[in-house]
């Protein structure tokens, strides 16, 4: 069957914080009369449809329900599709880069005055704050509390909520839309604008006609989400710009799957802040299933090589983020209403052999080593958590650098002992990643990257990258307010070169 | 799909998870439904694999204990599986972690476990606690 075909000026793939930073600062080319389309893989949710139910939220919301592993299935990798990507389902932690990364990436015409300029203006917009004390649980005020007794510089994370009513299910989309994520802010704005978003409009590949292949899926019985803008069926768009913000696990398959003089370094450069969920036991009940559920942070990214932050995952998460099986591990599920958690990060470096590619149908696979740096991160990240767990006053941890995985209270003076590398087995403890970034790094030629300090592809110029793909490294912090920065300048580098293009 | 290797799924299961002794009929059909709908949505070589070490699961301890592991009494089987878990090669590491996630999913998935284990979260959050405290 013949693609349908369709025209317009600027398409921009994907809907997260990149692709909706992108639509948002084009709205003004779309007020001035040009055609601007945002195509989103994921369908629009209403907001009726964000339950909080665990299987059934993380089934609509996550890319293989959440289940993505990387290429030795070592290692889950989470990511979103929907009207707003990714920024559906984080917490809305909202940190600016550091100095010390933008400076490490050394992108040529990239300084971080410019970063922490447009962040903080998308700090603004997002709303972001801290929220007050009283709106802290006790699974946040213990972090706090213990990180300070064990001697950690704690920090209380700016998080990008409005009218947050402290559901604790950040992570299946917020059942109150109070995350402004692009979906409550940038989107909506880009569509007053005129940008046309059009859903369940999965990009193929890109001609080097600038044509898109783009296939429209039909809304699945009893499938959650609207049905797409356009009917279904195989489409051939017509552009004059595209702007790829289809994030880490989007952008470089697509690049890959499309025929396009892509530079050789695409899909290289992958990093992923890999996590370990950490849980401990407390003699009472706490508050840690209501309020929001990260609001501290502790980061020895320079120091030690690893971030830890409040969490709060839902049951089966929290099932599965434990070492081994039966009586203990029932135990401790059982004893949910005494929980504390705690998110080990490590912080990964750029490095040879880690990278995104395709398999034989153009899916993304992800491959992945973990260097011993990152090995490193991991223990001494779990050690630290154990230190502030125990200061905290809980009476027993689960480390999974540990053997056998539980420390109860009376070893918390051996933890350096108990938590060691010589336990770390991949495959056997559940490391995960929401933190996806490299695969079109920015820099100055083919030889050392996929795009300029701007998102420009290098040798395509009417082809730009917006999203956490062009992190020539590791950001060491949540990432999407550089992402929106990024987007941002992005976004200028489109305005700028419009006329080019578009005559 | 999962019929031809129902007992010894639901005998890990139980392993897995010793709370699930306590199952009924209707309870082990959710758990089911759960995985089978998660390999539904995964390529067919990757529901072949689950399946074949299924089998391997059941046929292993016939080397060790003479047993078929669907025979071996509670501690045993902990053992099977805790060896599979630490197996030196990783593929075998993988199918145990996919199997026993697979588990704990249609375990921990079910909405009667919120009050199992006293998971409260609720889309009122703050609110909705103060009411019911």
């Amino acid at each position: 069957m013949t693609p349908t075909p369709r025209s317009y000026d600027v398409v921009v793939v994907g809907s997260g914080a990149g692709g909706g930073t992108v639509a948002q600062a084009l709205a003004p080319l779309a007020q001035a009369g040009r055609r601007v389309l945002v195509l989103e893989q994921g369908p629009r949710f209403g907001n009726d449809e964000f339950t909080g139910r665990e299987l059934e939220m993380a089934g609509a919301l996550y890319h293989d329900g959440g289940g993505f592993l990387s290429a030795d299935g070592t290692m889950t990798l989470a990511f979103a599709h929907g009207y707003g990507g990714s920024t559906i389902v984080y917490t809305g932690t909202s940190l600016s880069a550091p100095a010390r990364v933008i400076e490490r990436w050394a992108v040529p015409g990239l300084d971080h005055a410019d970063v922490l300029h447009r962040s903080q203006r998308y700090l603004g917009e997002n709303n972001v704050h801290r929220l007050p004390a009283e709106e802290l649980n006790d699974n946040n005020r213990l972090f706090e509390a213990g990180a300070r007794k064990a001697g950690y510089a704690v920090e209380q994370f700016p998080v990008n909520v409005k009218g947050c009513r402290g559901s604790s299910l950040c992570n299946l989309g917020c059942p109150n839309q109070a995350k402004q994520g692009t979906n409550r802010v940038q989107l909506p704005a880009a569509e007053r604008g005129g940008v046309e978003v059009v859903t369940r409009a999965e990009v193929l590949r890109i001609a080097p006609d600038r044509s898109l292949t783009v296939r429209v899926s039909e809304r699945p019985a009893g499938a959650k989400g609207l049905p797409s803008e356009w009917p279904p069926g195989e489409y051939r768009v017509a552009a004059k710009i595209v702007v790829c913000a289809a994030g880490a696990l989007g952008t470089p398959p697509l690049l890959l799957r499309s025929p396009l003089p892509a530079p050789r370094s695409l899909g290289e450069g992958f990093t992923c802040h890999p996590a370990l969920i950490l849980v401990a036991e407390h003699g009472t009940p706490i508050t840690n299933d209501v309020g929001h559920p990260k609001s501290f942070f502790v980061d020895r990214a320079a120091e030690e090589r690893f971030v830890l932050e409040t969490c709060m995952y839902f049951p089966f998460t929290t099932a599965k983020a434990l070492n081994g099986f039966g009586p203990e591990h029932s135990a401790l599920m059982r004893a949910f209403p005494r929980q504390q958690q705690i998110l080990v990060l490590a912080i990964d470096r750029a490095a040879d052999g880690n990278r995104v590619g395709i398999d034989r149908d153009g899916n993304p696979v992800v491959h992945y080593a973990y260097s011993p740096e990152t090995v490193t991160g991991l223990v001494q990240g779990n050690r630290a958590a154990a230190r502030i767990f125990f200061a905290a006053g809980a009476v027993r941890v689960h480390a999974p650098f540990a053997e056998p995985p539980t420390i109860e209270a009376r070893d918390a003076g051996r933890l350096d002992a108990l938590i060691d590398a010589r336990h770390w087995k991949p495959g056997k403890q559940a490391i995960s990643s929401a933190h996806l970034m490299g695969g079109c790094r920015m820099g100055t030629s083919t030889a050392d990257s996929v795009t300029d300090a701007w998102g420009r592809v290098h040798g395509i110029p009417w082809l730009f990258v917006a999203d956490a793909s062009l992190f020539p490294d590791a950001l060491e912090i949540n990432p999407y307010v550089t992402i929106m920065a990024l987007a941002d300048r992005v976004a200028e580098a489109v305005l700028g070169d419009a006329p080019q293009f578009l005559g | 799909m999962l019929t031809s290797v129902r007992p010894v799924l639901r005998a890990i299961g139980v392993t897995v998870v010793p709370e699930a002794t306590r199952l009924d009929e209707a309870g082990w059909a959710a758990i089911e439904d759960t995985v089978a709908a998660a390999l539904a949505s995964r390529p067919a070589t990757l529901q072949r694999q689950v399946l074949l070490f299924l089998r391997v699961v059941e046929w292993l301890p016939l080397v060790r204990f003479g047993r078929r592991f669907t025979r071996l009494d509670p501690a045993r089987r902990a053992r099977v599986l805790k060896s599979l878990l630490d197996a030196p090669l990783l593929l075998v590491r993988r199918g145990m972690w996919g199997l026993r996630t697979l588990l704990l999913m249609g375990y921990y998935g079910r909405p009667e476990v919120r009050d199992e284990i006293g998971y409260r979260a609720h889309p009122g959050g703050w609110n909705a606690r103060r009411r019911v405290s």
